[in-house]
């Protein structure tokens, strides 16, 4: 009992500081990328000087997410004569906080056996294993979903209580954008379920650990390309971001619906956006790219074709884990940024007729198709 | 009447996109490769030590190709003896478009010939437009504009202002490109230089 405590302390501790940690570096790596694509520098001038001395650390400019974090804290925090000052005060949250939970139901690494890692603590451990994975629920997927739907609530509560038009009409245009690309994430996540047969993201991952045709990871994206292509565009979509950032285009709403917000409470909705890059590198990871899964490698170590094996300890197994998932999440994250800085954005009424014309019939064709094959693959199997 | 449908204007140099074009996903994908491909090749770059880009780390790094007319740092010529050339006559600070220059008068009682002189002249290059005017209007040539950028990125603009220490960089005795004439007291109509 106690031990399950110590464990998932460990976890969310792990979880929210990964989360974190990507939400202040990416507005950093957002800053850099942009530039290095464009033959520019970037950010390069915060440092921390180490007390007492000289020494200035710059590290490529790494501490602009800190200066931006400190400027955001002690900015003034200027409210609007708004009516509905509540709504106003609780949206920045309602927006950051579901974007936090999704991390719960994704796995993060494979099972955890502390008696092996610690072997002074074997005793209080026992031989017993955690997957490592904040919340194991079945619905692991509708979860994610469930959470995600409710930042559009955030993104519409800002939205109309700022008492602003232009908050208004980015308040608006989250809503309707939000909702119409939930509707095709949803459906193209549905083949995956059907091929995997569970919606427990622990399952997935586990499923996609093999190799299929000799040669291939048995991972999603070589199941379901087209579902890959199409969640990947609807959750960039989802966030809101360049060639969709139709609710907070500044060039026609100043910010959108966060217009009338500032200091922290502006910050905790850049947060928020940046953590949901973090956040859906981390579900494309674990629902196409075989999560925490590397090709030949198992619980114990890698077993190559022709029975060469490579064995591992199981602490090192933990780490390779840890680690694969992370750089994953680091590729996807980076890819997101590339779209970003290099798409132009699309009218308001090409983002809508893109969601309901385009990408929603795709999807239903993408889950006909897989659902024909699964059911003659089945009936051939059987 | 009955309104008619928006027909979008079509021009004469309208380009025709191709149904590959029209797909748009191939764009994008060539798009995201033309970017993606510049970011790889300036992060390759960056790994071997050399710079993926063309700017020049100012205050760290100076660009070797100013302009041989660059004019981007005032000095203060000297007489001979080490003095200050200018006579405060506060003409540079009347032109100034910019009110940069600040200059107290003294009285120097040694020197009969130039019995005034700046004991302070600065001058704000956090304001300075660089215009010249200061020069054109020197009756005395005390000012001059040299070849050179001001070294002066500073966090804080009272770190901005250049004395008359700083300013006095201009011995006649030192320029080579530019001898001081060394005429005799006598022959010159003038008074004694």
């Amino acid at each position: 009992m106690i031990q399950d405590l110590v464990i998932y302390v460990v976890y969310i501790a792990y979880a929210v500081g990964v989360l974190m940690t990507f939400g202040t570096l990416l507005t950093w790596v957002e800053r850099k990328q942009a530039a290095v694509m464009a033959d520019r520098i970037g950010a390069n001038r915060a440092y921390v000087r180490l007390p007492f001395t000289q020494v200035k650390l710059v590290w490529w400019g790494l501490f602009h997410g800190l200066a931006d974090g400190l400027k955001m804290l002690v900015k003034e925090d200027f409210k609007p004569r708004t009516y509905d000052w509540y709504a106003y005060a609780v949206a920045p949250w309602v927006v950051f906080t579901p974007v936090l939970l999704v991390f719960a139901v994704i796995p993060f690494g494979g099972i955890l056996e502390p008696a092996k890692l610690f072997p002074a603590l074997a005793g209080w451990f026992g031989d017993r294993t955690w997957p490592m994975q904040i919340a194991r629920l079945d619905a692991g997927l509708i979860v994610v979903f469930a959470f995600s739907g409710l930042t559009i609530i955030g993104a519409m509560l800002a939205g109309w209580s700022s008492a602003n038009k232009f908050s208004m009409l980015g308040g608006l245009r989250a809503g309707s954008q939000m909702i119409s690309y939930e509707l095709v994430i949803g459906l193209t996540v549905l083949g995956l379920i059907l091929i995997f047969g569970s919606v427990d993201l622990g399952v997935i991952v586990q499923k996609q650990s093999g190799i299929v045709l000799g040669f291939l990871p048995a991972w999603g994206v070589f199941y379901q390309p087209f579902a890959a292509m199409l969640f990947l565009t609807a959750a960039i979509a989802e966030n809101k971001r360049i060639p969709f950032d139709l609710p907070e285009a500044e060039s026609e709403l100043i910010a959108g619906y966060y217009t009338e917000y500032s200091a922290m409470k502006m910050g905790l909705f850049m947060f928020a956006e940046f953590i949901e890059i973090a956040i859906i590198g981390a579900l494309f990871t674990t629902l196409f790219l075989g999560g925490y899964n590397l090709p030949y490698m198992n619980d114990s170590g890698f077993v190559f074709p022709g029975d060469y094996v490579v064995p591992m300890s199981h602490g090192a197994v933990v780490v390779t884990q840890l680690v694969v998932f992370l750089v994953k999440i680091m590729l996807v994250c980076s890819f997101q940024i590339l779209i970003r800085w290099s798409l132009p954005r699309f009218r308001y009424d090409q983002v809508l007729s893109f969601a309901w014309k385009f990408m929603l019939p795709l999807s239903i064709a993408n889950l006909a198709v897989t659902a024909v094959l699964v059911w003659s693959h089945q009936g051939s199997a059987t | 009447m009955k309104p008619s449908a928006y027909q979008r204007k079509r021009y004469w140099n309208e380009h025709e996109m191709s149904w590959w074009e029209r797909a748009y996903l191939f764009e994008i994908l060539r798009g995201l490769g033309i970017t993606g491909g510049v970011f790889l090749r300036n992060m390759f770059k960056w790994m071997t030590g050399r710079k993926g880009a063309l700017t020049t780390y100012y205050p760290e790094e100076r660009r070797a190709d100013y302009a041989a007319g660059n004019r981007g740092k005032h000095v203060l010529t000297q007489r001979p003896d080490g003095r200050p050339q200018c006579v405060a006559c506060n003409m540079c600070a009347t032109v100034c478009p910019a009110k940069v220059i600040e200059i107290d008068a003294a009285f120097d009682p040694d020197d009969p010939a130039h019995p005034k002189y700046p004991s302070r002249f600065e001058i704000d290059y956090s304001r300075c437009v660089f215009c010249g005017l200061c020069v054109e209007a020197c009756p005395e040539d005390a000012i001059r504009m040299v070849q050179d950028v001001p070294d002066l990125p500073a966090f804080d603009r009272h770190r901005m202002w250049l004395g008359k220490e700083e300013l006095l960089t201009w011995h006649p005795l030192s320029d080579v490109a530019k001898p001081y004439p060394t005429a005799k007291r006598d022959d010159n109509p003038r008074g004694p230089a």
